[in-house]
């Protein structure tokens, strides 16, 4: 008879890290698919193009670190596909590829790899693309091109400006809110329906993968700061176009609430939330670019741990109620 | 209904592999091996020497501090004076006593006269000889709890929550001598006098509350709580929230907070000892799970080893994966099952392969659940994180000391990390000051 001795407790919970990772696959398909409906399958082929990139950069990185086969803990699939989301459907595959491949490899992988790394591994990849490729992230397709898969690098696309170009004119966008809602207007893959994503972050609270506290703080932010500082004729409406446009609902569902990059304390990840939201709208209102979803939450990132450090929840037998 | 108590999980329940079963006494072992260390503070001292004979119930080792005396399970010859695996892991000495099988009581072992009329240092110096100790598994003696919290507590919990998964024991116990259970907490009542007496039972013991309430026309004062069940409810500090909403401060005990805990096996072992004069040499042992044949709740006498528990128990099942001194959440897993049952042995759980739910390679993923089911409100994740890196400072710091143990965070945890393991690791560091 063999007993196995080790270390209570000796039965664990059904969570695996495999279950999140689908689940999050799950919560994007959405947006994914409004994505395609709106922009044509070149949306899915730059999905596609992303997902195979971040699976070879894992497999990779896995081989010359001689780390065990982390190839189908689904992390890698999650992260191509949300660098996807954030790019634009006339993205050239190989501008797609080299964002894959960064993601994986340099901002997660070489940064201690699963659970270790400071920056989103997605967004991180975006910035690297920004950086070399800043045109190919900034044009999109003008609204009703749908692009054929056959074409490569479309560097002749019609560009039209999103809701987002107008409001740094600034001015309220042609599209009307409903149309921003369901995701009829110009943009990223996954940023323009925000049902979609609502949908999706929905699935994510349900099954209690994320709490709602970061993306209501984040959410909650730039829409308070709107109301204050519109740039438009109506505070309200300025405020309902800039929370239903460009990427912050992406960001705030599927982004800030990365585990590895967010805090885990409550009060921290409220702060962190806020940050987020703040630093948004300055970028917006300030930045060279209109969106600046990408870089609030990377700046953000740096500070996880130290908000963590400092925003320690009130453990038991701490507080007043330890009094007789 | 709401949880009382911070985080905490809810594991499936496995109770019915047990609970069903009645309570039976088990055959006597034909050899007893009395472990010297069976409660928390300074082991005893052998009062008898190799050759001796004893009686059943008759003081076989006694000690000075923190301790209780220790008795003879079973009558016969003392054979051996040796070392023995404890249950709780390493070596112990004990006394074997080699059973005649006569059952002879010693002379000692008489109902005290006259319980109702007796001062609470009366009733305290029977609860100390009885030997009796926190049989819910932490082994505090028990006397020493009740006498520091005299005049000191206002709230007196009997602890019939049995959170862990799995164990029947106190569920059996409630049903099969409610009155008992009840009189031995009148006892520590009578020792204490709080202003509170409650019973705190949780919902998935329905049939034992319904009993408890027919019960309690007799008792009257005697408050009964049936609380949603959830792990660590029995836990004594998340007990001492969930019942009086008060918290033991950090690095304090349940008096400090004017509470007293006891388990519903040691208020039974109480009755006993004061109504019929046994002492602590048997106890109520729930031998269960999907790696043992058939079930049982045994009568067991102390000393009597695994194996013969388990055998009385059909035996174990071919895919056998731990047997475990206590529940899945915080039982201990025994590589030897010669290892003998103590005063605190509640259960012997059998888990099979099916249970096995280790991961190869355990990784954080820095989700933040296990801090969600963190009773205490301790950040498990980054506990193992400096715990790992050996960093005391910060161990210090997040209040590594305040872990119960109590395995939600690891129970939790997607990334199926050694969490418990790893806190032990750092609070062995943490008090020798290792760096």
């Amino acid at each position: 008879m063999n007993l196995t001795v080790s270390s209570s407790p000796h039965i664990r919970g059904k969570d695996t890290t495999q279950r999140i990772m689908l689940d999050a696959a799950i919560a994007l398909a959405p947006a994914l698919i409004a994505g395609i409906v709106f922009q044509g399958l070149r949306a899915g082929a730059v999905a596609v193009v992303c997902i195979a990139s971040a699976l070879l950069g894992e497999w990779s990185i896995g081989l010359v670190l001689r780390k065990h086969d982390t190839l189908l803990d689904g992390s890698a699939l999650v992260t191509g596909l949300l660098l996807a989301l954030t790019l634009p459907a006339s993205v050239p595959y190989y501008v797609a590829a080299i964002g894959g491949l960064f993601a994986v490899v340099v901002v997660k992988g070489l940064c201690g790899g699963l659970g270790q790394n400071t920056f989103n591994p997605a967004l991180g990849g975006r910035a690297f693309l920004m950086l070399l490729f800043p045109a190919c992230l900034t044009r999109f397709p003008a609204l009703g091109t749908v692009l054929s898969l056959g074409e490569l690098s479309p560097a002749d696309v019609v560009t039209g400006a999103t809701p987002l170009h107008h409001m740094q004119m600034p001015a309220l966008p042609d599209a009307s809110l409903m149309d921003l809602f369901l995701g009829r207007a110009g943009g990223c893959i996954g940023e323009v329906s925000a049902l979609a994503l609502l949908a999706g972050g929905g699935y994510l609270l349900a099954r209690r993968v994320i709490s709602v506290r970061i993306p209501a703080a984040y959410l909650g932010t730039v829409a308070a700061l709107a109301l204050l500082f519109p740039k438009g004729e109506s505070p309200v409406l300025w405020m309902a176009y800039s929370l239903l446009s460009g990427g912050v609902i992406l960001g705030a569902v599927f982004m800030a609430t990365d585990y590895a990059t967010s805090p885990v304390g409550p009060a921290a990840q409220v702060v962190y939330g806020v940050g987020c939201g703040v630093l948004t709208v300055v970028f917006r209102y300030t930045g060279l670019f209109p969106e600046g979803v990408t870089y609030a939450i990377l700046i953000m990132n740096a500070a996880a741990w130290l908000l963590d450090r400092y925003l320690v929840p009130k453990r038991y037998g701490a507080g007043k109620e330890a009094a007789r | 209904m709401k949880s009382l108590f911070f985080g905490g999980v809810h594991p499936a329940g496995r109770k019915e592999l047990s609970a069903a079963v009645p309570l039976s006494a088990m055959a006597l072992p034909a050899q007893a091996a009395v472990l010297l260390r069976q409660h928390i503070g300074a082991p005893c001292e052998p009062l008898v020497t190799v050759g001796d004979t004893v009686c059943v119930g008759q003081k076989i080792a006694d000690g000075g501090g923190l301790c209780v005396p220790i008795h003879a399970p079973v009558s016969g010859v003392v054979d051996a004076i040796e070392d023995r695996p404890h249950p709780g892991g390493g070596v112990c000495p004990a006394i074997i006593i080699k059973n005649d099988f006569l059952d002879t009581p010693a002379p000692t072992m008489k109902p005290y006269s006259h319980p109702e009329r007796s001062t609470p240092t009366e009733l305290l110096s029977i609860i100390h000889e009885a030997g009796i100790v926190g049989m819910g598994g932490a082994a505090f003696p028990s006397d020493v709890k009740a006498k520091t919290g005299m005049r000191q507590t206002d709230t007196l919990i009997l602890n019939a929550c049995e959170c862990e998964p799995y164990i029947t024991a106190d569920d059996v116990l409630l049903r099969t001598r409610t009155s008992d259970v009840l009189q031995g907490l009148a006892v520590l009542s009578h020792v204490l006098g709080p202003d509170r007496t409650v019973i705190a039972v949780e919902d998935n013991k329905a049939e034992a509350a319904a009993l408890l309430r027919e019960h309690l026309a007799d008792f009257p004062g005697v408050e009964l709580k049936v609380l949603p069940t959830r792990y660590p409810q029995g836990a004594e500090k998340q007990l001492i929230q969930a019942v009086a909403g008060r918290q033991v401060p950090s690095g304090g005990l349940p008096r400090d907070v004017g509470c007293a805990v006891f388990n519903v096996a040691t208020a039974a072992a109480v009755y006993r000892a004061v109504y019929e004069g046994t002492p602590a040499i048997e106890r109520v042992v729930t031998v269960t799970g999907e790696g043992v044949k058939q079930p049982r709740n045994l009568i067991v006498r102390t000393g009597t080893s695994f194996l013969e528990v388990i055998a009385a128990a059909g035996g174990l099942t071919d895919d056998v994966w731990k047997v475990l001194s206590g529940g899945p959440m915080m039982g201990v897993a025994q590589r030897d099952l010669s290892v003998p049952v103590t005063k605190s042995t509640n259960a012997i759980v059998c888990l099979s392969n099916a249970q096995n739910g280790e991961a190869p390679h355990p990784t954080c993923i820095r989700c933040g659940k296990c801090l969600e089911v963190c009773p205490m409100r301790l950040e498990p994740l980054y506990l193992h994180r400096y715990s790992g890196a050996g960093d005391l400072d910060a161990l210090d710091r997040l209040h590594l000391m305040d872990c119960i143990e109590c395995g939600c965070c690891a129970y939790a945890c997607p990334g199926k990390l050694p969490l418990v393991e790893s806190f032990r690791r750092g609070k062995r560091a943490l008090k020798e000051g290792v760096k």
